[in-house]
């Protein structure tokens, strides 16, 4: 028996738990608790924290005592590409305007793949923006402007 | 009959040329996306929820409805051909139905899923018609304490079937409240926990959650390893099943259709149960049960009849209660929510064309399945040879508009990114996401009922006990969280699980 091995799964997930309880606890206890009569704002969202918090405890007991399963791979290139698609297209939507948004935001997270070659990403960009103007702006009549402000429009 | 002119009022809703068409696109979308390997239904709707949003509401849902069995279709496609399912109603699926490809009965099994799930349908499709109305007037008689208290089933019994560790899945629940919760207090007017965000303040986009959680997170969890797909065979023929394959496969249906029926109501139930619970009871019934796990007719038309009537009737505690069963109920509801609707017992008194517009449009979702689905097979195995780096830039473009034209909120964007690394990081982590997006639909819901509930009981926690309906969903949710906890019970659980995986 190796007592020291601790299941990093488990011990990751208990701690944040953990921690995003304490979070909401915190935050809550800002807002007014009130009574079990009249709760307040505060009130029942403390009790899930609390509740939160005992769960993580448990699970992070268990990371001592049980062996789980490894992580594993980690999509690394996956986040670094696909998470800041849609931001992207957050941030350029209103400005640039809707198509060089979904321009932008396929052409970022075509590069999550290895794959992906660069022609083939800018190609397979310019024909879902081509598709989706044809779809989303003039077949379905949503209320985007084709070409923002930034650029003069 | 009260029963067929509410029916026919449905059929009359649903057949409009209008409806009749967004079912279509529905359910080819819902195919077309749920073709995709890895990618289940729950992931396909969320991803296709947003595009719903600019149509009317009846319309609206009926195309939901349509992408849903689309989905799930196309979800037991890939099973069976690539052994690859999307999600877990599927993998029963799996298990035999791939082996029946490999023997060359690629076309059989298709056509044994689809007649079964079609005749598991027509069936449930009645079930639900008959069943709903007299629910809504018991469901019209429950008070705050009541509602708080079928929640809590819903929730308890969401855990007892998410996959792996019951601690974590309570975890999530509790998590997926709190979300919920995030936004303003009805109140008091307090904002709670948006960090100061003013575009937070009607609350987190619930289609940003669903798309992050399982759209964006199953991308990534796919990236991890991109392996190079084979498709077991590029032409599939032979679709007509033989004469003993019919034979074989006309009790497993009927079985299957009555143990998902039933399994569909229970709150937390729904088709991943109803799947599992058929294949066992097939394995146990059957003559051969050694042939099964190599290809057996009865292990393909049971869990598949038996995953669609519970998809069905999983749409009576939604249509009845507004609680939804499971993920994809719970994604209707936030879909109703948008459209203005309140999902409870008084949708069907008040908007009876929607009501029962839904209802027959299940069935002619199902209809339209058999009926196109079946032909254009060999379109959908085309797809499954797309490689998938081609398939990423195209679905995430798509996510950015469709949550973006719901609200025209450029922080539902930011959310969508946040709740895509949230999402994957607890897939690592081994938490499930459903229960999650359970607690988050539900977590406003539960709070206000609490709320009234105690004020009503001026401040006395005992009126949960003491009421005698509440009791007894009370007294259900206990039970359920203590058999999940029974040693045997959680070593049973844990084997069905790996079985799965």
């Amino acid at each position: 028996m190796n007592s020291l091995k601790v299941d990093t799964t488990n011990l990751i997930c208990g701690l944040l738990l953990i921690a995003t309880g304490l979070f909401f606890a915190l935050e809550s206890l800002d807002l007014e608790l009130g009574t079990a009569l009249r709760m307040g704002p505060g009130y029942f969202p403390f009790i899930l924290a609390c509740v939160l918090i005992l769960l993580g405890g448990i699970v992070l007991g268990q990371a001592v005592r049980v062996q789980g399963e490894p992580i594993g791979a980690i999509a690394w290139r996956g986040m670094v590409f696909i998470l800041p698609a849609p931001i992207i297209f957050g941030l350029t939507v209103r400005g640039l305007g809707f198509v060089p948004a979904v321009f932008i935001c396929a052409l970022v997270a075509a590069f999550a793949s290895q794959r992906m070659k660069p022609l083939t990403a800018v190609a397979l960009s310019a024909a879902l923006t081509v598709f989706s103007l044809l779809v989303f702006s003039y077949g379905l009549g949503l209320p985007f402007r084709t070409f923002g402000p930034w650029l003069g429009f | 009959m009260d029963l067929f002119s509410n029916l026919a009022l449905g059929f009359s809703t649903a057949t409009s040329l209008e409806n009749l068409f967004f079912c279509l696109i529905g359910v080819l979308l819902g195919t077309l996306i749920g073709v995709l390997p890895g990618i289940g239904a729950t992931a396909t709707i969320a991803m296709l929820l947003p595009i719903t949003f600019q149509l009317e509401p009846v319309s609206s849902l009926i195309m939901l409805a349509g992408i849903y069995y689309g989905a799930q279709y196309g979800g037991s496609t890939t099973a069976i051909l690539i052994n690859m399912p999307g999600e877990s109603s599927s993998a029963v699926t799996a298990i035999d139905g791939y082996q029946m490809a490999r023997k060359g009965k690629a076309g059989a099994a298709l056509a044994i899923a689809a007649i079964g799930s079609f005749f598991a349908g027509t069936v449930s499709t009645f079930l639900v018609a008959i069943f709903a109305p007299p629910l809504t007037q018991i469901a019209l008689q429950f008070g705050a304490a009541e509602y708080f208290s079928l929640m809590v089933v819903g929730l308890v019994s969401s855990i007892a079937l998410a996959h792996g560790s019951i601690v974590k899945a309570l975890a999530m629940v509790a998590l997926g409240l709190l979300l919920g919760l995030v936004g303003t207090d009805i109140y008091t007017g307090t904002p709670r926990f948006t960090l100061g965000i003013r575009e937070y303040a009607d609350g987190l986009n619930f289609v940003a959650v669903a798309v992050g959680v399982f759209g964006i997170a199953e991308i990534l969890r796919n990236l991890e390893s991109e392996k190079t797909r084979s498709v077991l065979m590029s032409k599939v023929s032979g679709l007509l099943p033989s004469k003993e394959d019919f034979r074989a496969m006309i009790a497993p249906v009927l079985r299957g259709t009555v143990i998902g029926s039933i399994l569909g109501i229970l709150p937390g139930g729904g088709a991943i149960l109803a799947a599992f619970a058929s294949y066992t009871v097939e394995k146990k019934v059957s003559k051969h049960p050694e042939e099964f796990g190599h290809g057996a007719v009865a292990g393909v038309a049971g869990p598949e009849s038996a995953n669609n009537a519970g998809a069905q009737t999983s749409f009576i505690p939604l249509l009845t209660l507004g609680i939804p069963a499971n993920p994809v109920m719970a994604l209707m509801v936030g879909a109703m929510i948008i459209q203005g609707i309140v999902p409870g017992p008084n949708v069907a008194t008040e908007q009876p064309a929607l009501f029962w517009g839904i209802i027959a449009s299940m069935w002619i979702g199902n209809l339209m399945l058999v009926v196109l689905n079946l032909p254009l097979i060999g379109l959908w195995v085309k797809l499954l040879t797309i490689p998938y780096y081609v398939l990423f830039p195209i679905i995430m473009a798509f996510c950015a508009i469709g949550v973006y034209s719901v609200n025209s909120n450029v922080y539902d964007l930011y959310s969508v990114a946040f709740f895509g690394l949230i999402g994957y990081v607890l897939s690592k982590l081994r938490c499930e996401p459903a229960p999650l997006l359970l607690g988050f639909v539900l977590g406003p819901l539960l709070e206000e009922n609490l709320r009234r509930a105690m004020i009503l009981s001026r401040g006395d926690p005992s009126t949960f006990v003491t009421r005698p309906i509440s009791a007894a969903l009370l007294f259900f949710a206990a039970l359920v969280l203590v058999i999940v906890f029974l040693p045997s019970v959680k070593k049973k659980r844990e084997e069905v699980f790996v079985e799965e995986d």
